[in-house]
């Protein structure tokens, strides 16, 4: 299989109404590893993490995928902050993404099945999806994004209303697809998460990229007042 | 005051011993609506589904068209497919008037607009809330449209029960392209509207009896239908 990756940004601005939400943002997304993508509230991470998926169109600038575009969207997911959940069964939710792709109903729920015991939900697979508790639901969400094994996974703060139980099981599953070699972009706003997942760490301030460094580099030797004020605890506004 | 009293009386009697022309008549009422829900809904699921999550240039006027033909008159759009399917109009060498078909005609004309709206709607709040997530797992157009439909499967039955609870009570219009003949395009509403002309009750409020218990059956199960929606909350 050929690459999507890498992936480029170049000079990518995002603007709403005049306003400036993201950028000039220059980068590559190369291969294998864990990216943090880290910042406060309203820094636009939300919003960087949509413009590489394709969901939010740049106002100037182009993000590009080394493969076509049909084959560079096929081979990514995405984890919303809020997870979506059809309005179908848990079993339902995870075949989705397969069937949708012409995969026979008696091999998704197959793979499906096999997916619900890892995430140790079996045993809900007929239960309403919106039905499981928010830990939960992030779980399947999860397991929906990763279940056609996507080259790309961007996660959108996937653990922000997440207890700590429930954010150790994610943080699992999360640890295995990248070491199963699935590129991860990860944003969070949680000191601690970044520290314990992070590759390198890209750091957002008011739409612009303040560092982009190996976390090591980034934790142990920041170059920003912004970044030291954030690494410190105190407040970033 | 005794005249309805005997009304009512044979009207009974006509019911428990499934009279053959009340029993005809109801059926040919029920062949009529339903193949014109089915007809209607047809098209007006996918149309729903279009203009819920499609960005067309046309989409606004098809929208606006919609809800003008969903106020319009039933005797309006009765004498429009009398004129089209009259001998001397563009469809009448195909010799529908007066016949079955074209009192499902003039009522797919009547319920398509409603279904269609009500379809839109409920359509268009589920494609709000599924429409990052559809874009996300790279679903083809016609995925999402099937997507939409199949899990907003109780509201369109609602939509459609609604199409079926207009069709059946229609009386202008398919009084105008039937003519009401006795044997032929003789259904519930317009065969009530003749007998009580002549004075003959008994008939008129045996269907309407039937009548009444369709229409209810058909409040009954939407209730239920949005009942059940509002509280499984999915
Ligand atoms: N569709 C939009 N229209 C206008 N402003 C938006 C829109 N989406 C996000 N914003 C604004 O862009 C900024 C960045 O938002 P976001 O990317 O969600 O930040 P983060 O995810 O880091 O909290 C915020 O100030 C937010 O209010
Ligand atoms: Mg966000």
């Amino acid at each position: 299989m050929v690459s999507i990756l890498p992936l480029s940004l170049n000079d990518v601005t995002v603007e709403r109404d005049g306003k400036r939400l993201l950028g000039p943002v220059s980068l590559d997304i190369r291969a294998d590893a864990l990216t943090i993508v880290l910042g406060p509230n309203g820094a636009g991470k939300s919003t960087l993490l949509r413009l590489m998926h394709g969901l939010v169109k740049p106002t100037s600038g182009r993000v590009r995928f080394a493969a076509p575009r049909g084959e560079a969207y096929a081979h990514q997911a995405f984890v919303f902050q809020t997870p979506i959940m059809l309005r179908r069964t848990v079993l339902g939710n995870l075949c989705y993404p397969l069937t949708a792709h012409g995969i026979s109903h008696a091999e998704a729920e197959k793979k499906a099945l096999t997916w619900l015991k890892t995430l140790g939900l079996d045993g809900h697979e007929t239960q309403r999806a919106s039905q499981l508790s928010g830990g939960e639901r992030q779980k399947l969400a999860l397991a929906r994004a990763l279940i056609r094994k996507p080259e790309l996974l961007f996660l959108d703060e996937p653990c922000a209303n997440l207890d700590g139980a429930a954010t150790q099981d994610i943080e699992r599953l999360i640890g295995e697809a990248r070491a199963g070699g699935t590129r991860i972009l990860m944003a969070t706003h949680d000191l601690g998460q970044a520290r314990r997942l992070a590759d390198d760490v890209l750091f957002l301030h008011h739409g612009e990229v303040l560092e982009h460094a190996p976390a090591k580099a980034f934790f142990e030797a920041p170059q920003t007042d912004e970044v030291k004020a954030f690494l410190n605890g105190d407040l970033v506004i | 005051m005794l005249e309805i009293w005997l009304g009512i009386k044979s009207a009974f009697w006509l019911i428990v011993t499934l009279d053959a022309d009340l029993i005809e008549i109801a059926c040919r009422s029920l062949v009529v609506t339903l193949s014109a829900v089915a007809i209607a809904a047809a098209i007006a699921l996918p149309l729903g589904a279009w203009l819920a999550i499609g960005r067309y240039r046309f989409r606004r006027l098809v929208i606006a068209v919609l809800n003008a033909l969903m106020g319009l008159p039933p005797v309006v759009v009765g004498l429009v497919v009398y004129l089209m399917l009259s001998r001397s109009g563009p469809f009448g060498v195909m010799g529908l008037l007066f016949t079955p078909w074209a009192m499902i005609i003039a009522q797919v004309i009547i319920l398509t607009p409603l279904i269609a709206s009500i379809a839109h709607q409920s359509i268009r709040d589920l494609w709000a809330e599924y429409h990052d997530l559809l874009i996300s797992l790279n679903t083809s157009r016609s995925q999402r449209i099937k997507t939409l439909l199949w899990d907003s499967r109780r509201a369109l039955l609602t939509a459609a029960l609604a199409g079926f609870g207009r069709g059946i009570g229609e009386v202008g219009a398919i009084m105008i392209v039937g003519g009401n003949i006795d044997h032929a395009t003789r259904v519930m509403t317009t065969a009530i509207a003749l007998e009580t002309s002549k004075g003959d009750f008994a008939l008129a409020i045996g269907l309407g009896f039937v009548l009444i218990a369709m229409a209810f059956a058909v409040n009954i199960t939407i209730h239920m239908l949005s009942g059940t929606e509002v509280r499984d909350r999915w």
